[in-house]
């Protein structure tokens, strides 16, 4: 765990860059976060990361399966959107913990 | 006369049946155990029939051979459970009421979930190996494959034993170079996972063992459908893998009985308290094993530690006595390497699994986390536990329900 500014505000961060106290996020954050990512965040964006913000808060787990069924947006979309490792790239621009897959 | 209704004769509702039938009274209550099957299945030994280790009269036995006497066993299905008025609805319209209900139903394959898995190739050059059929006919074509493209895959988390698709991978890497054609065979790992497991360290050891063996490693590979026609997955942001032969472990649901009865999420899982093992909405229905939603492995292990605490628990409900918050997630799992070779890993919800030893602190003599020989004496030996002690709910010496900490490396 360390301590960076995101934004020109200090954040706990784990080693993987995940921040670690959700009370701490802002919009400018996430912006900068996704900016890291070579994202640019358009309205959609900002929509499933206010969806996996309230999931977090319902401590409801994620899954891409549940995204794919939330209404926000399905997974083709979500992959349009964060490419590659959507759940994990929109989790760390929201803000929240690495979804932890149940093993 | 009170009734104790048991859903499912697999590993964990047998267990409760040999636990709960040695503390209860017979004149009080009641025990009976549901299930269709007629057949116990050591699924374990599903990794190893593929590759001709097991045979498959070491992996199947009959079901009544592990209920005790005084257990009445009904081979019948379950249309579904009524929670709010305390019944289950039998196929054949007969009601059974209960006092309490453990449902041990478990988690089935479904490989309907993705679109062109189940298709043509199905059993051609699309395999599983997590149920018997589908590990036999697997068996059968690694017996006459000249080579090609293997790709072991995942479909979604979670699924029953996690590192089950790895092993595989390794057991076949040991397989084909025994048979002299591993230069034929190209090796594929794909995971939805961002690693080999989904812990840091144990993902480190095992991706290594990965690079060792030249098995290649396709992460955060979610599948949207499998291309039958040009034998091919592919995923949702377009990433493809072509395989000549795809041995996949399909998404992973608990039984059509929780939806037809309305009790589970969406892959049918029932929700249940983590550390109780009660269902999150009915109080005398508890639930263990693969059927729940709890972050705990779905293994064997877990559910014969689970049995132990859900003992305990079901007795102080009878007694009108606060459940204990006990259930810690521990797991403890040989995961085969090949060559002759496992390694252990022993973890629960809060630890990840690290090197150390075990069962006893620094003495061993397993070691966790490093393969060796000895590991693999252990996973073979677990069959005979299996039948002979785990089944039957005897104490396994030496090791207990929750984790123990000593003899682990931890930071």
């Amino acid at each position: 765990m360390s301590e960076r500014i995101i934004a020109g505000t200090p954040v706990n961060v784990n080693e993987e860059g995940f921040m670690t106290d959700f009370k701490q996020w802002n919009q400018s954050i996430g912006t900068e976060l996704a900016g890291e990512a070579s994202l640019t965040l358009t309205p959609r964006h900002w929509q499933v990361i206010e969806y996996l913000q309230t999931e977090y808060r319902n401590e409801s787990p994620l899954s891409i399966r549940k995204i794919g069924k939330s209404g926000v947006v399905d997974i083709k979309e979500f992959y349009q959107l964060f490419p590659n490792a959507p759940l994990k790239t929109a989790a760390k621009i929201a803000g929240i913990p690495k979804p932890a897959s149940c093993i | 006369m009170k009734r104790l209704l048991i859903l499912g004769a697999g590993t964990a509702g047998t267990m409760m049946a040999n636990h709960l039938h040695h503390h209860l009274s017979a004149d009080e209550w009641e025990i009976d155990i549901i299930d269709e099957e007629t057949e116990h299945y050591y699924q374990p030994g599903f990794l190893f029939l593929p590759f001709d280790i097991y045979e498959p009269e070491d992996i199947v036995k009959p079901i009544r051979q592990f209920i005790p006497q005084g257990v009445n066993l009904i081979q019948e299905s379950i249309d579904r459970i009524v929670p709010a008025e305390q019944y289950v609805l039998m196929e054949g319209g007969d009601r059974l009421r209960y006092d309490i209900l453990i449902v041990a139903t478990g988690a089935k394959i479904a490989p309907e979930e993705v679109p062109g898995m189940l298709g043509k190739e199905w059993k051609q050059s699309i395999f599983d190996f997590y149920t018997f059929e589908g590990a036999l006919a697997l068996r059968n074509k690694l017996r006459e494959w000249e080579g090609g493209k293997l790709v072991v895959h995942i479909t979604e988390m979670p699924i029953k034993c996690p590192v089950a698709p790895l092993e595989f991978a390794f057991l076949a890497d040991s397989f084909f170079r025994n048979k002299h054609m591993r230069d034929r065979v190209d090796i594929t790992f794909v995971t939805p996972l961002s690693g080999a497991f989904t812990k840091p360290k144990a993902t480190a050891a095992l991706e290594h063992l990965l690079d060792e063996k030249h098995i290649h490693i396709e992460s955060d590979f979610a599948i949207e459908q499998v291309d039958a026609d040009n034998k091919t997955i592919i995923d949702y942001g377009g990433r493809t893998v072509p395989f000549d032969l795809l041995v996949t472990v399909p998404t992973n649901k608990g039984d059509a009985v929780i939806e037809r009865s309305g009790m589970g999420d969406d892959l049918n899982f029932v929700p249940t308290n983590k550390a109780t093992l009660q269902s999150k909405e009915w109080p005398n229905i508890f639930v263990l094993g693969d059927a729940t939603n709890i972050a705990a492995s779905k293994a064997g292990s877990v559910a014969h530690f689970e049995a132990e605490i859900l003992t305990e628990n079901i007795l102080r409900f009878m007694d009108n006595q606060p459940l204990k918050e006990e259930f810690d997630g521990h797991a403890n799992c040989f995961v085969e390497t090949g060559n002759g070779k496992a390694l252990l890993i022993d973890f629960n919800y809060t630890h990840e699994p690290v090197e150390g030893t075990f069962p006893f602190p620094g003495v061993g003599p397993l070691r966790l986390l490093k393969e060796s020989r000895i590991n693999h004496m252990g996973k073979l030996a677990f069959r005979w536990i299996y039948w002979n002690m785990l089944l039957k709910g005897t104490h396994i010496p030496f090791v207990s329900a929750t984790m123990q900490e000593a003899g682990k490396d931890f930071d």
